[in-house]
């Protein structure tokens, strides 16, 4: 599944990845403010680690069932980030013409299904195409849409029918701005277990999430519950307080303390100028 | 000898089975019955699956089997109130897809409704609640031909989801239904679903009490199949009315009435379905799909007025 000898080359692909969400949501936040963006936006800015280290680690690619939040995955996976800009902007050249949207990202050129807005309904919906397939799928969720009643039925066959579904919940503890303890008691992996999936709580790190990815058999269910921290809005591109964390700072850092100064210095570089190439 | 409808589907399920690889879905499939004898009886056959008891979730499963084409999938809802939790995914993703993603979803459900003696959940035909929303195909077949026609549609150039919404009450007809023609007609009957049971039977029953009938039959309801001759039997007649086993109130039949006095000046429509009461179990608290005598009266009523 993987083609990397050392994990520092796994790091500079999931930062190279990183850079590319970051860097391209900031353009989005710079194209809403000056009025060339109008409709919903949904960042990932804080999280990118997630969706960069899954793209790195299925490097050949794997069909992907996310929900609204998901330029990550459809950057980190190899989308075109033109065409993207292109559907957020609502260019009549876009795939769409701007139907999707910012929440409805589909590509068949990287197996990226576009999700209808009903959250959580991706998880069935990848659960049945594995079926037909037999071959691995992914399905992303928050952690307000894995309270979906259907999300976790659907995994409790997806465990019977030994289908190889890896299921995300990327978790930053909010639905909107309500947190997760006034919702609920229960914690995803351990009803994940219940439900007799292979399930850890894990953090944001790359190194955590790659992992938990090397030791899938890629036969069993696999969730992974992944905590993590989204610097903006639910929708749209404010700010309600500054970050506590900031994993792409710190693979950075991580980086440059390991002699990589120069490589990370032309990754970005490039990304800026294929950017700005897109977004002129 | 003819095939009866319930007959003709298991050989068709059958075919896609044996031939073309495809797969059938649902609950209880395997169980005693196989589904009113429409589902093929081969046990092991690992194209038959049966899904969990969760009903939104299934429906989600069988909308992500048929996602892309790859394959052709049929998902069984026994009961057609289980539309109400299975039509989620159906309705949200699966019409939507080609439309917004470019993606085909040719899912085709066989929502099975039923009647009498079965309660407010499980009883009457509820199609009306998907007629309103575009990139679905909605289909009520009741005999073999129109069965497979509408099968024929689906597994054709469609790419498309289909709802066929059947009833259990034609899984033993054998030939096709009538229609009346008159020169000067007083009414003009159209029926849907297991209404065109009664329907006939109100037709029969009012021909030969010298009243002219033209009776039609509503197969093909979204996108709607209405062909001219029955719009010119409504302008001779002024006087049409709708049948179905559907409920009357907000449902397929005020919605089609309303669509037709806009194009027929001066007609007259009225509708005849499922009272607005949720069906009981015991025979005086049922809510089942209109009598003949029922569409009868109606029918006498609106001519009376009239002086005809």
């Amino acid at each position: 599944m993987t083609r990397y000898k050392k994990f520092k080359d796994v790091e500079i692909e999931i930062y190279k990845k990183m850079s590319m969400i970051r860097k391209f949501e900031k353009r989005i936040i710079s194209a809403y403010e000056s009025g060339n963006v109008s409709t919903p936006v949904y960042l990932s800015i804080g999280q990118e680690s997630i969706a960069a280290t899954l793209a790195t680690f299925f490097s050949n690619g794997i069909p992907i069932f996310a929900q609204h939040r998901a330029h990550s995955y459809f950057l980190a996976f190899n989308g075109d980030p033109s065409h993207l800009m292109q559907e957020i902007t609502s260019s009549s050249t876009s795939w769409s013409q701007g139907s999707g949207g910012s929440a409805s990202i589909s590509s068949k050129e990287i197996q990226m299904f576009g999700h209808s807005g009903l959250m959580g309904d991706q998880v069935p919906i990848a659960i049945g195409y594995a079926l037909v397939t037999s071959s691995p799928v992914l399905a992303v969720v928050g952690d307000a849409s894995a309270e979906e009643d259907y999300v976790m039925s659907a995994i409790g066959y997806a465990v019977k029918r030994k289908l190889p579904v890896i299921l995300i919940c990327e978790d930053n503890n909010y639905s909107i701005l309500t947190e997760k303890f006034v919702r609920r008691e229960w914690k995803l992996d351990d009803v994940a277990k219940a439900y007799g999936a292979v399930s850890f709580d894990i953090e944001d790190k790359p190194q955590e999430i790659w992992n938990k990815l090397s030791d899938w058999n890629f036969k069993d269910v696999l969730v992974l519950n992944i905590n993590t921290e989204r610097h903006n809005w639910h929708a749209g591109i404010g700010q309600d307080a500054t970050p506590t964390q900031d994993r792409l700072a710190d693979l950075k850092l991580h980086l440059l303390k390991s002699g990589y100064e120069k490589d990370l210095l032309i990754i970005d570089s490039n990304i800026d100028l294929r950017l700005d190439q897109i977004w002129s | 000898m003819e095939l009866d409808v319930a007959s003709v589907i298991a050989k068709n399920c059958r075919i896609m089975l044996e031939d073309k690889d495809g797969l059938i879905l649902g609950q209880c499939l395997t169980a005693v019955g196989w589904v009113a004898g429409t589902v093929p009886n081969l046990p092991d056959h690992p194209g038959i699956i049966e899904l969990s008891m969760a009903d939104v979730a299934g429906g989600g499963i069988a909308v992500g089997a048929a996602l892309n084409a790859r394959k052709p999938v049929v998902y069984v809802i026994r009961y057609q109130g289980f539309l109400w939790y299975n039509a989620i995914s159906i309705i949200n993703y699966a019409a939507k897809s080609l439309e917004l993603f470019r993606v085909p979803c040719p899912l085709l459900v066989r929502a099975i409704a039923s009647e009498g003696f079965i309660g407010p959940v499980a009883g009457n035909s509820h199609h009306s609640l998907l007629l309103r929303m575009p990139g679905l195909n909605v289909i009520a077949p009741m005999t073999p031909k129109e069965w497979t026609e509408a099968w024929e549609f689906h597994f054709g150039s469609n790419l498309n989801p289909t709802v066929l919404s059947e009833h259990r009450s034609s899984y033993k007809i054998t030939k096709d239904f009538n229609v009346y023609r008159s020169v000067e007609p007083q009414v003009t009957i159209l029926g849907i679903s297991a209404g065109r049971l009664s329907a006939l039977a109100a037709a029969g029953q009012l021909t030969q009490e010298g009243i002219n009938v033209d009776l039609f039959h509503l197969v093909w309801l979204s996108p709607l199949r209405f062909p001219e001759e029955y719009l010119n039997s409504l302008a001779k007649s002024k006087f049409g009315i709708i049948i179905d086993s559907d409920y009357e109130s907000w449902g397929a039949v005020q919605a089609l009435a309303f669509q037709i006095m806009e194009l027929v000046p001066g007609v007259t429509i009225k509708v005849c379905g499922l009272d607005k009461k949720s069906a009981g179990f015991s025979k005086t608290t049922d809510n089942v799909t209109p009598n003949s005598d029922r569409i009868i009266a109606k029918i006498k009523n609106q001519l009376n007025l009239r002086g005809k």
